[in-house]
């Protein structure tokens, strides 16, 4: 079989690709995707509390737990996501038990993501107007009560976009894992694509990498959507 | 019964130490409502706060039937707010919760069970007015509708007490009458006592009982609403009687400027009546008497307090010296609290 590698025309050999293994892939990316924003969604939420509940108060321990949570945030989210994989190698043996394929990039999607989100939460919560949750106090609320009564429903709405923010890029983040073996639109991307010189794996990985995200973004935005109340319709 | 003593707040600063409320002592009784009036700053809303427990005293007690609210802690003092409702200037309502899930949620707080919850939100919402708007969203009702739903809320767990923080200050006049009355209302019906923080007298006029005047964080004058109104002693007292008086004091110097342009002549005098002597024919048996005086009416109002009217009259008089210094001793007399805007 003749294919030129270069020119325009490469990226249209379709008899070339192979979909079984391009929808394994796929399944691949969606489940490593999937999987971290769960994670993340709930390991977020915890330490964008934790953040939350910690800001501005005069107790010495919590004043400690929040130093301690703000270094741990803004260090792993500061460390580039391809840098973390390679750190992280001997904490994803030791946790999974293997360095290649779609798990083995869990616990490094999971750790750089999570205090992206985390910081994403507190925020959302900030943005609450301190007199509701001061009414809720007036009630005489726990601070249990205000959290799952009035912090998470009254922040929803941005706690949802901030989740969908977040899979975005946990998709990207699942290319990069690829790249140095984690299974997935990536990995196929450079293994078949760039290093079998066959464009046009990449370009259906591409585009199939860019609906995924298409999807997340309106399935994000119609929940939210349907959370907002502060406008009337 | 509410009970303040030698209660100041002081909030430390790098620079220096604010004291946002200084040496308060005050009772309010139960079933009154309760006027604090007083600037932005002034620190009534720091002590309301403190009637609840929002925030602690520096120094001195808030004692609330009986009850230290400062020594209360964790569960007791939850319980303790819970008897005891708010209001705030910008309702605070859940805007992700309906006006029923608004109304329920003090109630699920103290975990009553869900028909109870419904069925008492729901004759609440009937109080205030918004029956038929039980799953209309806070953000789909206009201000005065999303205060009547932060009433009902308060009103949830039958409290004894309800502090208004501000609750007018965001509303239109109209409006503010239309909620005024509802807290009337629900102190007719309920029989609850009201603390009312405001900057506005008229709130203060058109449904307490009694108030204080606040200035940088102790109360410099106090009483029932009408004494305070007809003999205001401090000067900041003044500024606030006289804004409600005649919020067209402004109109009425230009008139006065007017008058004295056009008749450089004649006495002004400013006249008030309160009470029973509103109702008497004072002015037109002093022209009786001084039937050489001419009169003439600069500008007048007349408002309603809870325990009378207060009048209010400018008038100018003309005549001779004797005639006219007679006419003003007569009004000493029948005891209507006369000032000279403007002698000869």
């Amino acid at each position: 079989m003749v294919s030129s590698t270069t020119g325009f025309s490469s990226y249209f050999h379709f008899s070339q690709v192979n979909w079984a293994n391009m929808w394994s892939a796929t399944g691949e990316t969606i489940w490593m995707t999937l999987f971290s924003l769960v994670l993340v969604g709930i390991l977020g939420i915890l330490l964008g509390l934790l953040l939350f509940e910690t800001t501005g108060s005069t107790n010495i321990w919590a004043r400690l737990l929040h130093g301690i949570t703000a270094l741990f945030v803004n260090v792993f989210r500061s460390v580039p996501f391809i840098i973390l994989i390679v750190l992280l190698l001997p904490l994803t043996k030791g946790l999974v038990g293997t360095i290649i394929g779609p798990k083995a990039a869990l616990p490094s999607l999971i750790i750089s993501a999570a205090p992206f989100y985390a910081r994403m939460v507190e925020l959302a919560f900030h943005e609450i107007d301190h007199g509701v949750i001061e009414a809720a106090e007036a009630m005489g609320a726990t601070r249990w009560q205000i959290i799952y009564k009035v912090l998470l429903p009254e922040s929803s709405p941005a706690l949802v976009s901030g989740i969908t923010v977040t899979g975005i890029s946990l998709i990207g983040f699942t290319a990069m894992a690829g790249v140095i073996g984690a299974g997935g639109l990536g990995n196929l991307a450079y293994l078949d694509g760039f290093q079998a010189s066959n464009n046009t794996v990449t370009l259906v990985a591409t585009i199939i990498i860019l609906a995924v995200v298409f999807v997340c973004q309106t399935v994000g935005d119609l929940i939210v959507n349907k959370l907002d109340k502060r406008v009337a319709n | 019964m509410i009970e303040i003593k030698d209660v100041s707040k002081l909030y430390p600063g790098k620079q220096k130490t604010i004291t946002a409320v200084k040496d308060v002592t005050l009772t309010i009784n139960d079933g009154e409502i309760y006027g604090i009036v007083g600037y932005s700053g002034a620190g009534k809303s720091t002590l309301v706060r403190m009637l609840n427990g929002l925030e602690n005293p520096t120094s001195g007690v808030v004692t609330i039937n009986d009850t230290v609210m400062s020594e209360l802690k964790g569960k007791p003092l939850r319980e303790a707010r819970q008897k005891m409702g708010m209001i705030f200037q910008y309702f605070n309502l859940l805007w992700s919760r309906t006006v029923l899930e608004n109304v329920t949620f003090p109630l699920e707080l103290v975990g009553m069970n869900k028909a109870q919850r419904v069925k008492k939100a729901t004759k609440l919402i009937a109080t205030v007015g918004l029956e038929g708007r039980e799953n209309a969203y806070p953000s789909e009702l206009s201000g005065g509708q999303q205060q009547r739903v932060a009433i009902a809320r308060a009103l949830a767990n039958d409290p004894q007490i309800l502090l208004s923080d501000e609750a007018t200050s965001g509303l239109d006049p109209k409006t503010t009458d239309e909620v005024l009355d509802l807290l009337l209302k629900i102190k007719r019906e309920m029989k609850i006592t009201i603390v009312v923080i405001t900057h506005e007298m008229h709130v203060i006029r058109k449904i307490c009982d009694r108030m204080a005047v606040m200035d940088a964080g102790a109360v410099v004058e106090e009483g029932t609403v009408f004494d305070v109104f007809r003999h205001p002693k401090m000067e900041i007292t003044r500024q606030f009687v006289s804004e409600e008086e005649s919020p067209q004091m402004n109109d009425t110097t230009v008139v006065i400027n007017e008058l004295l342009a056009q008749v450089p002549t004649g006495k002004i005098v400013k006249l008030t009546f309160h009470g029973d002597q509103a109702k008497l024919p004072i002015i037109s048996e002093m022209l009786r008497q001084f039937p050489n005086v001419d009169l003439n009416i600069v500008d007048g109002s007349i408002h309603q307090t809870q325990e009378g009217a207060i009048g209010t009259l400018y008038l100018q008089l003309l005549g001779d010296d004797a005639e006219v210094a007679g006419a003003t001793d007569y009004l000493h007399k029948m005891r209507v609290v006369t000032e000279v805007i403007r002698g000869e």
